[in-house]
């Protein structure tokens, strides 16, 4: 299906510096750093929910680390160069080739005019990060070229057929072509710190936290990972005026599932946040596929 | 006040009462102390970003106790007039509740001043303080899939307007057709906390 977005001369006849999405695998969408700064007017921090990864890669072609890439949760992606192109995969390693040559993630690829990049899915993590010599270069908003799931804000999410208009802009040439692969652990910790309501829940829920295993759950998205796991239950009844969340806030809805808050969370919530993880792990998070569990860690 | 730590670079300030929380807000805006950043103000709470190379928890909550929030917050931008067509769904609605005709809560909320205490939810969704106690409604048991752009709405000491289609569960007292979100202006909506704002009916 076209994209709505693609007019049809653009199609038949594309501008040299494009990719082609020919797939867009499970929801792989435009990411850059995120639109930061703009939480008191309800909008969303936004940005690769891995950002250590869209960097890395960015440096791998030579692009300031703060380039629009893509980010393809269970990779999936096809891409086809409009002319000579240079891409890196990084994040979870995952088989790649162009055309039928197998080509390796976290180093430099260069494509050809038509050469198509087919990109499998990962074995162990979750989202995969692409960038291209240039960056992304779809109009920003807000100072972003992020998509914000929740409210709409930037490109939609990638499809089939859509042109990616590839930029100008880079930083120099890279000065190492190939990065060491860093795995992904089995079973991530993840370093929390108390509140801000963590004296809403009973010491049980709290010790619970931080011993039990929590499953990510298959209702996860650039929103929130749902967590399953002993519910934690409440030392005080009643409603929490709305009050400001931030990325990584472990927000317990009232039947004790508690949902980690990532990128693309609402900016302001109603429901007590018990624990906040470290800003460091989050990409650990991010990168926890659903049916994976985790763990909690007080520091 | 309380200042509660919320992850390793921002604290939550909770103070009794949105308007406290207003003034706090304001007062921030016209004296950061040093090392803070961005703020979030929301209904009892500012949230207040950090450099945690630059303060800390300690260090912070001593220099917000030693605010000034006797004084009422002034106007920050200029005050925002929104024309009203006052033909929601739950006028007869919000009419059952509060024992007023429609004519009257129209009235009523016409007559009153406003201020945007904070936003959230939704990009550009402003919650409007300032509402006639006599106005008070709560959310609707059953909130819709859809709520349409430029619907005004009702709940409990709030009333604001869905800058898009959305759902939403706040009581419907009319539309407007004020241009309120427009993600290429700096700031994207009219609306920013603090800003004054009247309703007039159409």
């Amino acid at each position: 299906m076209p994209s709505p977005r693609t007019s049809p001369s653009a199609r038949t006849s594309p501008s040299p510096r494009t990719l082609r999405v020919i797939g867009a695998g499970f929801g792989a969408t435009v990411q850059d750093l995120g639109r930061p700064g703009h939480a008191a007017l309800g909008v969303s921090p936004s940005g690769a929910a891995d950002p250590r990864s869209l960097r890395l890669a960015n440096r791998l072609v030579g692009n300031h680390e703060d380039a629009a890439g893509i980010e393809a949760p269970y990779g999936g992606l096809v891409l086809e160069a409009g002319r000579h192109t240079t891409v890196a995969l990084a994040g979870p390693p995952c088989p790649a080739r162009v055309g039928r040559r197998a080509v390796d993630t976290h180093a430099p690829v260069l494509l050809a005019p038509g050469e198509r990049l087919t990109v499998g899915s990962p074995v162990h993590g979750l989202r995969v990060y692409l960038a291209v010599r240039g960056g992304i270069d779809v109009p920003p908003v807000l100072g972003s070229r992020s998509t914000d799931t929740l409210s709409g804000l930037g490109p939609a999410r990638l499809a089939p057929g859509d042109l990616l208009p590839v930029g100008t802009r880079t930083a120099h040439w890279p000065a190492a072509d190939l990065a060491p692969e860093r795995p992904f652990p089995a079973e991530p910790v993840l370093r929390i710190v108390p509140g801000p309501r963590d004296d809403w829940f009973t010491p049980e829920a709290r010790t619970a936290l931080c011993t039990a295993r929590y499953t990510v759950t298959s209702r996860s998205d650039r929103i929130g990972i749902r967590l399953d796991g002993p519910a934690l239950t409440r030392a005080r009844p009643g409603e929490l005026p709305s009050e400001a969340a931030l990325p990584g806030a472990l927000q317990v809805p009232p039947d004790g599932r508690p949902i980690l808050f990532l990128t693309d969370h609402p900016v302001t919530g109603g429901y007590p946040v018990i624990a906040t993880v470290h800003e460091d792990d989050l990409r650990l998070a991010a990168q926890t596929r659903p049916g994976r569990t985790l763990r909690f860690r007080m520091i | 006040m309380r200042v509660l730590p919320y992850g390793t670079r921002a604290v939550l300030v909770e103070v009794e009462d949105l308007d406290r929380a207003a003034r706090l807000h304001a007062a921030l805006l016209d004296d950061p102390p040093p090392g803070t950043g961005e703020l979030v103000p929301a209904a009892r709470t500012v949230l207040v970003h950090y450099d945690p190379a630059r303060t800390d928890p300690a260090r912070l909550g001593a220099a917000l106790r030693a605010l000034d929030l006797r004084a009422a917050p002034a106007a920050g931008a200029a005050p925002v007039t929104i024309e009203v067509r006052y033909d929601g769904e739950d006028l007869a609605e919000i009419g059952r509740l509060t024992g007023l005709t429609p004519a009257q809560v129209v009235a009523r909320h016409t007559a009153a001043a406003y201020r945007v205490a904070f936003c959230g939810f939704a990009p550009g969704f402003a919650y409007l303080t300032g509402v006639d106690p006599a106005l008070r409604v709560p959310r609707r048991a059953a909130p819709r899939t859809r709520v349409p752009a430029g619907a005004v709405a009702l709940a409990d000491e709030f009333t604001g307007v869905y800058p898009r289609e959305s759902p939403g569960g706040w009581q419907l007292l009319g539309t407007t057709r004020h241009p309120l979100w427009d993600p290429s202006a700096d700031p994207p909506t009219p609306l920013t906390p603090g800003t004054a704002v009247r309703f007039t009916a159409v």
